[in-house]
């Protein structure tokens, strides 16, 4: 069995939901070994979360609950009694980083705040994801998805200038916001392993957005430099071909405009009809008139074709371009099936699903899935164990409703 | 006093635009040492700019994206200007050296002998032509780490398509995730998340591998492709699919249960988004807009007809935020409990009181660029302050430094160098 990159690493993981529950996942998935506490009868919000199999809920097969819980081990626990929060304090004194994302001020209240946390293990890094940071006038602001997005300021551009803004597809944010939490948890371990030094990392939700998707740490710089407001896009733009254009079986894109231009007419076999110098000269990126006479001709081009033999015939000619994939075509696309992309992982009560695979491949430690996502409290007797817990401890907690 | 989480750790990079950019801006804000590799004889686009010598009428009809350099002037070093660059080049250093002359390979193999990581996203044949592989980097130095940032593959039939961010959003299944509900897909707009993922990801990826080359003296190869790394994001509708065979389409501003939307308010292109999950955040709502009479209707009573009806209770919010200032509706509900939060805007993000009051935006001083404040780095460390250490480097900026400091070459070489072309702080004046 191949090593792993983070096999020494121990991660007390009291997240739930996306944001959270996807930094631990990256450090499991890459070798961590991680306790996932949730509270016990319903567990993390998350298994109440769609897709289910057959659309019935049920708490042990919410697909984005197993997607954002592989390789985690699950104890449940009632943080709001005495006897919780020893264990969570016994726990956090033997591992390396516990990641939490309740609300501002909620810790502290179970007793679990980063000063109680630190007095059992000075060395420890503790990472509090929340939608705008442990300070600040918004601290105790209620959120939701999209206003994450919103007041990161990336939906203002995303959309048509004639329209509302837009948010992405669904959650997209917070899996953004886990992976940002994840680069600062892993800084941290770092001072923690050569330098003894254990701290609380904060994380916002909003501010990973501030400087994140669609370049926005650009955008707040160019308005610096120039008090640009840059805002949505109208829906023609100049130039051409360019942007989605229907095809014999979905959708294509290109951008195959401007400077693109004449790999453009490549692509497209170089029919006679673009050989007049007219296309060709400076101003005619700019011309509507042109463009209006080029549009139709080229939704020739693309009505012929399905939205692969577009593509493929278009990198023939290194022209900028995509299929819009459904989710059935992605998980056919025969290059991401040859180099594995996608996991089959096996689970009790779903049997074995295809999931969305690694996001990046290691030589010599890769990402691997050794057990699929928890049932609720599997791992109790286990770990409780494993910290000195006798079996009648543990049934004496189970009975008062703690695990 | 601590060290930086990443002292001591060297990251040679020479990536471009923004995805491979990104990764190594959060290596550097950690503290390590990320030295760019430049060269002053070809002009990347949209890597220090659109061209090399832009004229200010041309930066005025690139428009801000392209051509947004301080003032829309070019200065004297356009390439220094540049805001796509500059916002993430804070805290990195920048070497010239030119690859495809002789001399070029030399300096580079001597400096991956004295590097831990090193970082690229190029088409899998540009690095073949410039003759850079893992085998060559682990001929020179067995302990590197090597990060490849692909946007599908470093192999098979994709390896050299070409792709921008939105092109690799189209191919992974997210394009058709977003968009307008009453619009067909040709009105999508393009928006670059796997750019910002990537970068994320490819820092949390470096780390990972320094972290196990810490504990077993390895390095290793480490292929990120941009398209692949944004599947995990995917979760939702891929299981979906996986599940129960359907491919989800978008939902527009949409939430699975509740009752959201954007909403237009007072001023030109000025929005808020409400989210109402629950009867208590419908009846805080109805109170707060004043208790109007189609507040009552008895087809909102419950979260499932609020959410059949949701079209006609968002018109009616829209009717009620319409004439109100943004900030005003969020401080409003906010106060009442309800989810609601402006849509901001460049301007208002320099203005908003809790960036402000925490943070967010450090004045950088760069000797071409001007002073102007910069977005930081975006996460706090209680007890390793980060600030910006150096502002946006310029080119060739630290030449001196790594050929002589860092690589013992004499001041004789250097200016042989300087000769044949390596070293330099100003493009050729023949580079478009």
């Amino acid at each position: 069995m191949p090593d792993l990159a983070l096999k020494d690493v121990k991660v007390l993981d009291l997240t739930q939901h996306v944001s959270g529950p996807y930094c631990t996942k990256l450090l499991a998935d890459y070798g961590a070994d991680v306790i996932k506490v949730e509270r016990p009868g319903t567990g993390d919000p998350a298994r109440c979360m769609g897709p289910f199999p057959r659309d019935v809920p049920h708490r042990e097969r919410s697909g984005i609950f197993l997607h954002l819980n592989t390789n985690k081990r699950g104890i449940t626990l009632d943080l709001k009694t005495q006897s919780g929060v020893s264990v969570v304090k016994e726990l956090a004194a033997g591992v390396d980083i516990l990641v939490e994302n309740f609300r501002p001020g909620t810790m502290e209240r179970f007793g679990l705040g980063y000063e109680a946390l630190r007095g059992v293990n000075p060395s420890l890094v503790m990472t509090s994801i929340s939608n705008f940071g442990q300070t600040g006038p918004y601290r105790d602001f209620r959120s939701a998805e999209i206003m994450v997005y919103g007041m990161g300021g990336e939906m203002y551009s995303t959309g048509l200038d004639e329209r509302e803004p837009l948010k992405l597809g669904v959650n997209v944010h917070l899996y953004q916001g886990g992976g940002t939490a994840a680069v600062a948890t892993m800084g941290a371990l770092f001072a923690s392993r050569l330098q003894g030094l254990g701290q609380h990392v904060d994380v916002s939700l909003m501010e990973t957005q501030i400087g994140s998707i669609d370049r926005r740490m650009s955008m707040l710089l160019t308005y610096q430099y120039t008090g640009d407001v840059l805002g949505r896009s109208p829906l023609r733009t100049a130039g051409y071909p360019n942007g989605v254009y229907p095809c014999a079986d979905g959708y294509f894109q290109i951008t195959g405009s401007r400077n693109y231009f004449p790999r453009a007419v490549r692509m497209m076999g170089s029919p006679e009809f673009l050989e007049d110098p007219r296309w060709h000269e400076p101003e005619a990126q700019s011309d509507s008139d042109l463009q209006d006479e080029f549009e139709p001709m080229f939704l020739m081009w693309t009505l012929e074709r399905t939205k692969y033999e577009a593509w493929h015939t278009a990198q023939e000619s290194r022209v900028l371009s995509a299929p819009l994939n459904t989710m059935e075509d992605l998980a056919h696309d025969p290059e991401f099936l040859r180099r594995g992309a996608f996991a089959r992982i096996d689970h009790p009560e779903t049997g074995p699903l295809d999931y969305p695979g690694r996001p990046f491949t290691m030589s010599e430690s890769p990402w691997s899935i050794r057990r699929p996502a928890p049932l609720l409290g599997q791992h109790n007797s286990e770990v409780l164990s494993g910290i000195g817990y006798s079996s009648e401890d543990i049934v004496r907690l189970r009975t008062l409703g703690v695990i | 006093m601590a060290d930086l989480p990443l002292s001591g750790v060297r990251v040679l990079d020479i990536t471009v635009v923004w995805a491979g950019p990104y990764c190594t801006s959060f290596l550097a804000d950690l503290g390590a040492e990320v030295i760019r590799v430049e060269t002053i004889n070809t002009f990347v686009p949209l890597g220090r700019g659109s061209m090399a010598h832009p004229t200010e009428a041309m930066l005025k009809s690139l428009g801000s994206f392209a051509g947004g350099t301080p003032d829309r002037q070019p200065g004297k070093r356009p390439w220094n200007r540049f805001p796509l660059f500059n916002a993430h080049a804070r805290n990195k250093r920048s070497v010239t050296l030119d690859l495809l002359r002789p001399g070029g390979m030399d300096i580079f193999k001597r400096l991956v002998k004295v590097s831990d990581v090193f970082v690229e996203n190029n088409p899998t044949e540009t690095m073949e032509k410039l003759g850079i592989s893992y085998e060559l980097l682990k001929g020179e130095n067995p302990e590197i780490i090597m990060l490849r940032m692909p946007a599908y593959s470093n192999d098979g039939q994709y390896q050299n398509y070409r792709a921008f961010g939105l092109h690799i959003e189209g191919v992974v299944g997210h394009t058709l995730l977003r968009g307008y509900e009453d619009m067909d897909s040709t009105a999508n707009s393009s928006v670059l998340m796997s750019d910002a993922t990537a970068g994320t990801q490819g820092a949390f990826a470096v780390m990972a591998a320094l972290h196990f080359r810490n504990r077993t003296g390895k390095g290793q190869l480490i292929e990120l492709s941009q398209a692949e790394n944004v599947l995990p994001f995917m979760g939702q509708p891929f299981l979906d699919y996986s599940m129960n065979g359907r491919s989800a389409s978008t939902i527009g501003n949409r939430h699975p249960f509740a009752v959201q939307g954007c909403y237009p308010c007072r001023g030109n292109d000025r929005w808020v988004t409400i989210t109402i999950f629950g009867d208590r955040d419908w009846d805080a709502l109805v109170e707060v807009m004043g208790s109007p009479e189609w507040g009552k209707d008895t087809r909102f009573q419950d979260a499932v007809g609020r959410y059949q009806h949701q079209a006609e209770i968002g018109r009616r919010i829209g009717e009620w935020t319409c004439g109100r200032d943004n900030y005003d509706i969020m401080h409003l509900l906010q106060g009442a409990g309800i989810a609601a939060g402006p849509v901001l805007d460049q301007r208002d993000a320099y203005q908003d009181p809790h960036l402000e009051e925490r943070g967010i935006f450090e004045e950088v001083t760069q000797e071409d660029a001007g002073t102007h404040r910069y977005p930081g780095t975006p996460y706090k460390l209680s007890e390793i302050p980060m600030p910006i250490r150096r502002g946006p480097v310029r080119l060739g900026e630290d030449n001196e430094y790594v050929y002589k400091t860092l690589l013992n070459y004499s001041d004789g070489e250097y200016a042989e160098f300087e000769r044949q072309g390596h070293i330099g702080m100003d493009y050729a004046d023949d580079v478009p």
